[in-house]
């Protein structure tokens, strides 16, 4: 096995085994999904037009979960240190932890989605939108959660600031992602698939670059 | 990777503000152990830090001489280094065996994971998840690792904390052997460490 798959594997198995963040994740994305129809009341239509933007918040409130321990607990068990001075640069270190973390939340929530969407009472035509966006768009909450995690690493509760850092940067991620659902929902086209697209590719390739600066400067601390 | 030697001058070391120590500098030669002493607060960890390359000196310059050529940077310098630390890197909820085939793939390396574990007394703990391992046990883990991932300059901070007897002479044999082989290492310590060793005092 290579470095970068052994952090990937590495990183997967923490995630999912007992204590791990992933079934965490996707039981508080259920549980958020689930509230909100109980809470707006059975307006099928209006459950439906808010389908998707709902689902889109619950899960990057799902994904934040997680994210806050991504370099964390490296750091307070000393792992970074040993991880740091290997053959693996901190940017593939970074990416490979990136990666893992949307594998095991981003992945399953995208699959878990469909279900969710019929609490909502969201038509036919409203499915393969919803899971074509979280599919697309879930990587960037994992690339910029990846940014928030890594400069936050070093603070205690830093997870209660990770939030700060990285909710406004998604904004474009959410707004795109339920705006997908939308269109397709009356029926129309909009570019919004490609915007979410074009963010998702962007910060995917540069959040592997400012993971590694902040790292690089917490090791210093 | 052979070393011929690692060297410091006219080191500063500023943390939070604070001048933790100036003007430090020591020579070691291949196959030699300096030990770090001094009070707590006095600087050993961040010294040790610098040597890693994690942590920039104010001033002053780290040389590690090897083969023909001598490295000046600090990531560079660190892909030389074995690092034995406070914390044990061991997580949790893994065993001991998982955790040494994790780093060992990490360093791109393929040795006897068992008999590393065997060497330094855990051979009956390989599946024990770690949580389960005492403080003592977790130090032996982090032996094993440091012997397994074979890097030829050893940075080492207070090695012997929570070790009994026995680990702490496993200790003094892993270092001498280390240097046998033509290593270097740099130990902060407060107890004697049971081989020679040349010493450097931070005040």
């Amino acid at each position: 096995m290579n470095p970068f798959s052994a952090i990937l594997f590495r990183d997967m198995r923490l995630a999912t085994r007992a204590g791990g963040s992933a079934a965490l994740a996707l039981a508080f994305f259920a549980a958020v999904a689930t509230l909100v129809p109980l809470g707006v009341g059975s307006d099928l239509k209006l459950l439906s037009r808010i389908a998707g933007g709902v689902l889109w918040i619950a899960a990057v409130l799902a994904a934040l979960l997680s994210l806050d321990r991504l370099f964390q607990s490296d750091f307070e068990d000393g792992s970074l240190d040993i991880i740091a001075l290997s053959p693996l640069s901190l940017e593939s270190l970074s990416f490979a932890k990136l990666f893992a973390h949307w594998l095991v939340t981003g992945l399953p929530l995208t699959l878990l989605s469909p279900l969710l969407g019929v609490l909502f009472g969201l038509p036919g035509e409203g499915y393969v939108p919803l899971m074509a966006s979280l599919a697309i768009g879930t990587p960037a909450v994992s690339a910029i959660g990846a940014i928030g995690a890594a400069l936050t690493l070093s603070i205690r509760r830093g997870g209660l600031i990770l939030p700060f850092i990285v909710l406004p940067l998604l904004a474009p991620a959410v707004i795109f992602g339920a705006g997908v659902v939308l269109a397709a929902l009356d029926g129309l086209s909009n570019g919004a698939i490609w915007l979410l697209g074009a963010f998702s590719l962007v910060t995917v390739l540069l959040a592997p670059f400012a993971a590694a600066a902040a790292v690089r400067l917490n090791l210093a601390g | 990777m052979t070393l011929r030697s690692l060297s410091a001058d006219n080191l500063t070391c500023i943390r939070g503000n604070r001048l933790v120590f100036r003007d430090v500098g020591f020579r070691v030669e291949a196959g030699q152990t300096l030990s770090l002493e001094g009070p707590n607060g006095a600087g050993k960890s961040s010294l040790l830090r610098m040597i890693a390359g994690f942590l920039s000196p104010a001033s002053g310059t780290i040389i590690l001489s090897s083969g023909g050529s001598e490295i000046f940077d600090g990531e560079d310098r660190g892909r030389y280094a074995g690092w034995l630390g406070h914390h044990d890197a061991a997580k949790p909820q893994l065993t001991p065996r998982e955790t040494l085939l994790f780093f060992a793939s990490l360093y791109r390396i393929a040795a006897n994971i068992d008999a590393a574990l065997d060497e330094v007394g855990l051979g009956r703990a390989l599946d024990l998840p770690s949580q389960y391992l005492s403080a003592g046990q977790k130090k032996r883990l982090s032996l094993a690792r440091l012997k397994l991932l074979d890097r030829p300059l050893w940075l080492l901070d207070e090695p012997l904390a929570a070790l009994d007897n026995a680990g702490k002479a496993l200790v003094a044999q892993f270092i001498a052997s280390h240097c046998a082989s033509g290593g270097i290492v740099v130990v902060a310590t407060h107890e004697p460490l049971g081989v020679d060793c040349s010493r450097l005092t931070l005040a």
